[in-house]
């Protein structure tokens, strides 16, 4: 028995948009096996990760909260796969990112006046986040080394720096039980919006995706991107400098990530803590691959997403499954769509014996 | 068509082939007979279903109908391994050999033998083996150091190493120079008088005559006849007419008329240009000529000899070594938008097959079309559709991915977009490799067309299409200039084939 | 001072197995023309199923053999996405690393701080009695000593047999194989399947010998790690020994430093180091590459093999 995969000749028209839903079907069937076995119904489970999520306007303020660090990890990441350039350390340009705001917000703020006190850190997050991610372009661009692992191998050299910063230097004196730094000062604090914890990060994410949207599709910069992403031989005929363009994006891509750095520290935690470094890089990585890489859908992605995980956090503590279940369904939600996109561009055949 | 007596079964017989690629019908229910010890061509255009053919006897394919019998009996190839069991073996295009391994570790790999691996002995093997042909081959060479040519021969050695019967070789000649096509030629007489028997798949008229037994002509998937060199006769006498006529299905007219028209306007002065190669060398060596407007200069070799380098430098994607490249006295390096070049490469450097024509359109010509950071879009579009119109390319959508265009229409794009941008230099490279003969009929009268405007720098490695459109040749070889010859100059031109080949003075 | 040297140098050799099984399975994967990212992923799950089998049967082989299956199989799967559907490979892999890590945490939940069996060091044979060698070398626990084996005959295998050079062959030029009849597709399967399994090796090492226990991501980045030192060793399998042993060096001394109260380095720099390495290696690798061009990756690599146009 062999199976073949032919290539079609146009791709599926319609049936295309039916793709991504029968994958989260097939990946939700998976997710089931995984509830029997430790014993739980998951019609329950499912219906308890959907009420978690979206059961009620609070619940949805918190899918929204943990969205915005996934909208810009996704951007990130995205930004960066335009060019065909893999940006795996958005984790650690998160990481970076908020250790630079934390800087501001702990060390400058207050010797400045506050109303600048955000938008400084914003800014600094930014270049927190651009300075990590340059790094690995700088690699690439000038020695051709694979970002891949550069920049893997950086986010481990933030966290440890970062567990340096809070364990050490920048402890907070006053020492209370969870390891951190001290509380930021009020002026540093992200405004947040009616009663809820969506703070301004959400307002940051989605003005990045709007004007990210426009740059590529509407400027020559955006075009030079998309052409060297799709054909970097033709690039070059075109005589782009491609070498300048790798450093800009790997400055935007990780200038992005560390906005979401800065964005959970000031709009979350209000200080540098432990829970700074949970994976959103990684994640981000996911969601600009399932988003195919269009901001719009980036967008969408993370907040279904965030559902996902805002919900198992319910379901864990509604009826005792490990959140570490929507991490599971992630992968195989990804894994189901990655195998339901080659549908979109072959056919299968099973061929049978000998003909 | 010859007979196949009880006697004289044939080696293959290939019945009723039926074969579909998606929508293109590749091969419609063809039939073919090889004998043992001989030399079969099967001729055709691009796109004829030669290549197709070969690679369902030889296993690549399975039919989609039709059986093939070897020797009389019924057989079905799964794989290629199933070909090479009952001795037939394919020399592809596009070599398959393994670049970082030697001769022999290429010529053994796959072959049944002990679990250890006795590199010397197989050496030594490999070595009695090509001496007995005359193919001077060694071992222990790696094939990246290898030239094309000794390269094919490790191919030629490896089949027949596996005591291959049927040897089929596809398009072998388009990477040799001309002495090197003649001592192929006397290999594959050593072949045949083995007993093996050989499919030479070409397009080139010339060596059919001078190799074959038996030609069979296909034509879009048809087998058009099945002749002997000998028995034909076309129009005007020769046997290349009437063979044009059958690949073709019209009179072909294989002789485009061209005025010698020239200024005395130097256009491009290269002087004493050496640029160095990938590999360390120099690809391009102290190479001068100049160039008029109004003429069609040619630079005439065999792929590899130094034109990409030379090209890559003209338009500034390469650095020089030394000497001067002045486009109308300026250095070149400042007069980069005067010139348009149209990449050999169609799909890898010309276009980008994945984007849309639009997008396309755009790729060299971006930023006239921009107004500050933004580009124009619409403008663009505009530009495009007159373009299109203008110049006769068929594309139902400006939406469509530039990859789905034939490679006539899609040649015809590159063409418009660089000429749209009024260049004064045109630099060709290859431009008809891979077209039928009515795409390339089109795109020779247009740089005859275009020779009236700017200067045309030709790259080739096709004797017929130098001698059709160039006012001047220069003969490049190993990177040098073998000599630069007029039209006119008619001694010169037998010199052609020659030094090609490396050979300098024949006198 | 001796004793100090020997106790640095067995920790190098004990800290630096996991990598090295991991690193000489990935070698084999992608000189086959395969780059599995999933190889942390492999490893967390192989640590897992160790240690969960071999807690259920009581039994420590049965939890090593668990590990290579578990390994061996959830490579299949990346291998059935890249060699079959011909699915980007890059994301295939980190699709497999993150779902593991998601598995691993969610079917390991129960088995935290569980104690169970463990592997013991001892000597081997009379060869712990050489003077210091024997002591660095031979008092080791039982998933060490097959390593010493291991390497050797993937050397000889790669250059020395003609499955050797098959392997090599369909990573450099998948389409030259098939010409002369090899089954490229299985093959690729089965050097996936075979560096999965070795991946679920040296997570059985870390859980049953190394660190006895489960806990979450207790292979803290080695999957990595290897994947980067496969780029290291270039693509050599004693050269990935000499990468590994880098690695489980600057482990070690780490270790050393902290026990015996030195200061010199601050410890989140000695952690950082062996990341910090990689990068380094991978350029000189990159720069040499380029300089000497014939050094480098299996030319196949990543790229997916389709025979039917």
């Amino acid at each position: 028995m062999r199976i073949i995969l032919k290539k079609r000749l146009t791709p599926l028209p319609l049936t295309r948009h039916l793709i991504i839903p029968a994958a989260i079907l097939v990946a939700a069937i998976l997710g089931a096996f995984l509830f029997l076995w430790v014993g739980v119904n998951p019609v329950r489970a499912y219906l308890e990760i959907f009420k978690g999520a979206f059961g009620s306007p609070y619940n949805f303020s918190e899918v929204l909260v943990r969205a915005t660090p996934l909208i810009l990890c996704g951007l990130s990441v995205m930004i960066a796969g335009k060019m065909l350039i893999w940006n795996i350390g958005a984790e650690g340009q998160l990481v970076m990112g908020g250790v630079a705001g934390a800087g501001v917000a702990l060390f400058l703020s207050p010797h400045m006046p506050s109303p600048m006190v955000i938008p400084a850190m914003i800014l600094a997050g930014f270049l927190g986040g651009s300075i990590w991610g340059l790094i690995p372009g700088f690699l690439k661009a000038r020695f051709q080394v694979n970002e891949i692992i550069t920049s893997l191998m950086l986010n481990y050299v933030a966290i440890f720096w970062l567990e340096h910063l809070y364990f050490g230097p920048w402890r907070d004196p006053a020492g209370r039980g969870f390891p951190g730094t001290a509380v930021f000062p009020d002026p540093s604090w992200f405004p947040r919006f009616f009663g809820t914890r969506v703070h301004l990060g959400l307002i940051i994410g989605l003005a990045a995706a709007l004007l990210i949207w426009l740059v590529l599709d509407y400027t020559r910069w955006g075009y030079e991107i998309r052409v060297a992403g799709t054909n970097i031989k033709a690039a070059q005929y075109a005589r782009m400098n491609t070498t300048r363009n790798i450093l800009w994006i790997m400055l935007i891509s990780g200038g992005l990530a560390g906005l979401a750095g800065i964005c959970e520290t000031a709009g979350i935690h209000y200080r540098l803590q432990k829970g700074l470094a949970v994976g959103n890089g990684y994640v981000g990585i996911i969601i600009a691959w399932l988003g195919r890489l269009r901001p719009g859908s980036i967008v969408l992605i993370s907040i279904l997403l965030g559902g996902l995980m805002v919900g198992g956090d319910q379901v864990q503590i509604s009826i005792h499954v490990p959140s570490a279940i929507s991490l599971a369904l992630e992968g195989a939600i990804l894994f189901c769509v990655l195998g339901g996109q080659v549908f979109q561009d072959y056919s299968l055949h099973i061929q049978l014996g000998e003909r | 068509m010859p007979s196949s007596s009880p006697k004289n079964v044939p080696a293959v017989f290939m019945k009723g082939i039926v074969k579909n690629f998606q929508d293109v019908v590749a091969n419609r229910g063809v039939n073919f007979r090889l004998l043992k010890g001989e030399i079969h061509s099967l001729l055709g255009e691009n796109g004829a279903g030669k290549s197709t053919l070969m690679n369902i006897l030889s296993g690549f394919y399975l039919p989609d109908e039709g059986e093939i019998l070897i020797n009389g009996e019924k057989v079905t190839f799964h794989s290629p391994r199933d070909a090479l069991d009952h001795g037939i073996g394919m020399i592809h295009q596009h070599f398959q050999l393994v670049d970082n391994f030697t001769v022999a570790e290429n010529i053994i790999l796959g072959m049944p033998g002990p679990f250890a691996l006795d590199i010397a002995a197989h050496e030594k093997k490999v070595t009695e083996l090509s001496k007995r042909y005359g193919l001077a081959i060694d071992s222990r060479a790696r094939i990246w150091e290898l030239s094309v040519g000794e390269q094919q021969r490790v191919e030629i050695l490896r089949m027949l190493f596996r005591k291959v019967n049927i040897l089929i070789m596809d398009e072998p000649t388009s990477v040799l120079t001309p002495r090197e096509i003649e001592q192929l030629f006397v290999i594959m007489q050593r072949i045949k008088e083995e007993g093996r028997s050989i499919v030479f798949i070409t397009h080139k008229l010339e060596e059919v005559r001078e190799i074959s037994d038996y030609i069979t002509v296909l034509r879009r998937g048809k087998v058009m006849s099945t002749i002997r060199p000998d028995k034909v006769r076309g129009k005007d006498g020769t046997v290349s007419t009437e063979l044009a006529r059958m690949m073709v299905g019209r009179e072909v007219i294989l002789e485009i008329g061209k005025s010698s028209a020239k200024s005395d306007h130097t256009l491009l002065k290269v002087e004493r240009l050496s640029v160095r190669g990938d590999r360390g060398g120099l690809a391009v060596n102290d190479v001068s000529f100049s160039l008029k407007v109004g003429e069609i200069f040619a630079i005439l070799g065999v792929a590899g000899n130094g034109q990409k380098e030379l090209i890559e430098s003209l338009v500034n994607l390469r650095i020089r070594e030394n000497g001067r490249i002045l486009l109308e006295g300026k250095d070149i390096a400042e007069a980069l938008e005067r010139i348009a070049y149209i990449p050999e490469d169609r799909k890898g450097r010309g276009s980008i097959p994945d984007m849309s024509l639009l997008e396309n359109f755009a790729l060299t010509d971006r930023k006239r079309f921009s107004k500050g950071p933004y580009l124009r879009w619409k403008r663009l579009e505009e530009k495009a559709k007159s373009l299109i119109s203008q110049y006769n390319i068929t594309a139902p959508s400006l939406k469509m991915n530039a990859g789905q265009l034939s490679g006539g229409n899609l040649q015809k794009l590159i063409l418009a977009r660089e000429l749209s941008q009024n260049p004064l230099l045109l630099i060709a490279e290859q431009p008809t490799r891979g077209l039928d003969i009515g795409a390339t009929e089109e795109i020779w009268k247009e740089l005859l067309r275009l020779r009236e405007t700017c200067g045309i720098l030709l790259i080739s490695g096709d004797i017929k299409e130098v001698l059709s459109l160039a006012d001047t040749i220069l003969v490049i070889f190993r990177g040098q200039v073998m000599d630069t010859i007029s039209c006119e100059d008619e001694e010169g031109m037998e010199r052609i084939g020659l030094l090609m080949a490396g050979v300098k003075n024949t006198r | 001072m001796v004793s100090e040297v020997i106790f640095i140098a067995k920790i190098t050799i004990t800290s630096s197995m996991a990598v090295l099984y991991a690193t000489i399975g990935e070698i084999f994967t992608e000189r086959s023309g395969i780059l599995n990212l999933g190889v942390e992923g492999m490893m967390l799950m192989g640590a897992l199923t160790a240690f969960a089998a071999s807690y259920a049967s009581n039994s420590l082989w049965l939890g090593v053999l668990a590990a290579i299956l578990v390994g061996g199989i959830f490579a299949m799967i990346h291998g059935f996405f890249s060699i079959t559907l011909r699915v980007n490979q890059v994301v295939s892999g980190l699709a497999l690393t993150l779902s593991c890590i998601g598995l691993s945490d969610f079917l390991g939940r129960p088995l935290i701080g569980k104690i169970s069996l463990k592997l013991e060091p001892f000597n081997l044979f009379f060869l712990h009695k050489i003077p210091i060698i024997g002591d660095i070398f031979f008092t080791h626990n039982a998933l060490v000593y097959p390593a010493y084996l291991f390497v050797p005959i993937a050397y000889l295998f790669l250059y020395r047999t003609r499955y050797g050079l098959e392997l090599r062959a369909i990573g450099e030029n998948p389409s030259a194989g098939d010409t002369v009849g090899i089954n490229v597709a299985k093959l690729r399967y089965l050097y996936t399947f075979i560096g999965g399994a070795m991946a679920g090796l040296g997570g059985a090492y870390l859980s049953l010998a190394y660190t006895p226990g489960w806990k979450e991501q207790m292979t803290g980045g080695q999957g990595w790690i290897a994947i980067a030192l496969v780029i290291f060793a270039m693509w050599d399998p004693i050269r990935a020994v000499v990468g590994a042993l880098l690695f489980g060096f600057i482990n070690a001394f780490q270790f050393y430093c902290q026990a015996a109260g030195l200061d010199i380095i601050p410890s989140y720099v000695l952690r950082m180091l062996p990341y910090l390495f990689t990068i380094v290696v991978l350029l000189i690798i990159t720069k040499w590459e380029a300089a000497k061009k014939r050094v480098g990756a299996p030319a196949a690599l990543l790229i997916p093999f389709e025979r039917e146009k």
